[in-house]
């Protein structure tokens, strides 16, 4: 039962991780209509940003700010200096472009922090365990970690529902001419929009950062996640992705956690112990072809213009 | 002679070369053209049964390494459980990637545009997640083949000449193969629903059945690709099939010019010459292959190939 509880938490953390990103990749393919792989290279900047001016400044928080900070800059500088220029572009050619990005950004990772890894050490008030209920405890970087990213969620849905600003994000993402055509400085909305999502992702990296070790390609494996949650929750859509999120994130946690043992149950255990990691890596992908069977347009398609 | 423009001269040319490198090899001492040329045309090989569905059938894989792998691992999975005949393993690693294909495709061509392009990557990332976790095969460490295809004396596969030609006879092969299709009615059929779905479907064409055997064809070629891939490397790991090899493969098709016959091999030769040289230059290499794909992207439209189509036209 407490490892129940413990994972289920631990899934719900790693799925508000992964809205992080999912937002952030949602908001620029529907309003720019831009697919940007590079995305997950934004994650990793962030996490290294953290390690380092987390080092120089010797303040957690305080070097936060500042990878949050430095992460919506590159955003902005990126979208100013070359991606602008291939919105309205084919997808092809975005895939492209953000393909020879990634390549760049890991070399140069590699070139100024060296190929090998950096911790991310915590401090000490967030390394103590919380007692959730009676009982029960939770470490308190990990319940953080939700409450943060819970936060963002909705202050991003106050932002976009509520706000003029948001009230012109929607508006772009259901005809981008027409918005222009009214005065609305679309290309400051786009990097505004571009910034936003990749202040997301930089959030999304440095918070995993004290879990995982900071390193080379870690964005790449966690951005492939990212598409399969746009794809189930619908391009496009925030509460698509939102819910997709989570979802993934807790029957990925849930199934690395159990299936071994509930395999073994059915299956001789060495049957069990082969299949087990095959079947628990594949769940979130045998998934998304359960939807797309069903829904090809995902749960929550943005509707369309 | 019109007709002798400048893209069937250069294509003349670079098929010459590569029919005379072990040649230029021979004389030279030069063992490495031979082996990175080997390579090359392998992936070309890949390059080109991509450009099928993308370039001819307006399907934007981005998974196609997994084939890359599931030929691989065919042949890789039989050499360790004694199966040494090449007359069995490539059958088998072909009708793997077919059958692949065939799931993939039914379940992915549900959808359009940029849903496909996930799609396809999610599954090829699977697969890869799959063949990390074949403990049995090596896992993440891959698996070493320590006897390459036998093929009972019609052909030597540990001969680098032989080996190279065969590669190449295959490549030639899958050229000459997607010519004839893309010329047949049945390849009209899956180039006019590339340029408009609707319109095919309310001729009365089932676009879907079209696009999914198309699916297939290129699917299996990938895997013929893989099997040489692994016979190449005497080695098959999970990492053929990670996502940014089939981003290579892409950027090969790209490059070259999308849709033309020989745009993926010329797309395959200058990325992956390019890679070769700039790798002797500087370690970090992938600093100035990135930005140089942006630069690709932003200015030059329809690959070498449309640049060449340009000039001769003046």
């Amino acid at each position: 039962m407490l490892l129940v509880v413990e994972q289920f938490l631990n899934g719900l953390q790693f799925g508000l991780l992964l809205f992080l990103l999912a937002a952030g990749l949602t908001l620029v393919f529907g309003i720019m209509d831009f697919v940007n792989l590079a995305h997950g290279s934004l994650y990793m900047m962030g996490a290294y940003f953290a390690a380092t001016f987390v080092a120089w400044t010797g303040n957690f928080l305080f070097g936060a700010i500042l990878a949050l900070g430095a992460t919506l800059l590159l955003g902005i500088v990126l979208e100013f200096v070359a991606l602008r220029h291939l919105y309205g572009r084919d997808h092809l050619d975005h895939v492209l472009a953000t393909f020879g990005l990634i390549l760049f950004f890991n070399e140069a990772v590699r070139l100024i922090w060296g190929p090998a890894g950096l911790a991310l050490p915590l401090p000490a008030w967030l390394t103590v365990p919380v007692a959730i209920l009676p009982g029960i405890y939770y470490p308190a970087y990990r319940l953080a970690i939700i409450v943060v990213a819970l936060a963002v969620a909705l202050l991003l849905y106050v932002g976009v529902m509520r706000t003029r600003v948001g009230m012109l994000i929607r508006a772009g993402a259901s005809n981008r001419e027409m918005i222009g055509a009214l005065g609305i400085n679309i290309k400051l909305l786009y990097t505004m929009v571009f910034g936003l999502g990749a202040a997301l992702a930089g959030l999304a990296g440095l918070m995993q950062a004290p879990i995982l070790t900071v390193q080379i390609g870690m964005g790449e494996n966690i951005l492939i996640l990212a598409f399969v949650i746009i794809v189930i929750g619908g391009i496009g859509s925030i509460r698509g992705a939102f819910l997709a999120a989570i979802f993934v994130g807790i029957i990925d946690t849930m199934g690395r956690a159990f299936l071994p043992n509930l395999l073994r149950q059915v299956l001789s255990s060495t049957a069990a112990s082969t299949a087990a990691p095959a079947l628990s890596s594949m769940l979130i992908y045998l998934l998304m072809a359960i939807v797309l069977v069903v829904r090809p347009e995902g749960l929550f398609p943005a509707s369309r213009r | 002679m019109k007709n002798l423009n400048a893209r069937t001269a250069a294509t003349a040319l670079m098929v010459a070369g590569l029919l005379l490198l072990p040649l230029y090899s021979q004389l030279s001492g030069n063992v490495f053209a031979l082996t990175l040329f080997t390579r090359i045309v392998i992936l070309a090989l890949a390059a080109a049964s991509l450009n099928l569905i993308m370039g001819y059938g307006g399907m934007m894989s981005f998974g196609h390494a997994a084939y890359l792998g599931i030929g691989g691992y065919a042949v890789g999975i039989l050499a360790q459980e004694g199966l040494g005949s090449g007359f069995i393993q490539f059958p088998v690693a072909l009708a793997a990637s077919a059958l692949y294909a065939l799931v993939i495709g039914a379940l992915s061509l549900r959808t359009r545009g940029v849903y496909f392009i996930m799609i396809t990557l999610a599954f090829a990332q699977m697969a890869y997640y799959v063949a990390s976790s074949l403990a049995r095969y090596g896992g993440d460490d891959g698996l070493t083949i320590y006897k390459r295809s036998d093929f009972s004396g019609l052909i030597n596969l540990s001969n680098r000449t032989q080996f190279y030609y065969l590669c190449l006879a295959g490549l030639l092969g899958v050229i000459f193969l997607i010519w004839r299709i893309v010329n047949s009615r049945f390849g009209m059929v899956v180039q006019g629903l590339r340029s408009n779905e609707q319109r095919m479907q309310a001729i009365g064409f089932p676009a879907n059945r079209y696009k999914l055997v198309c699916f297939v064809i290129s699917g299996t070629m990938g895997g013929l690709a893989g099997a040489l891939l692994a016979n190449n490397t005497d080695f098959i790991s999970p990492a053929v099939m990670y996502w940014t090899r089939s981003g290579d493969l892409m950027v090969m098709v790209i490059l070259g010019g999308m849709g033309t016959l020989f745009g993926p091999v010329v797309g395959a030769v200058v990325y992956l010459v390019l890679e070769e040289l700039l790798s002797q230059v500087t370690e970090y290499w992938a600093l100035i292959m990135g930005p140089l794909l942006l630069l690709i992207v932003l200015f030059g439209r329809g690959g070498i190939m449309g640049l060449l189509g340009r000039f001769s036209r003046g």
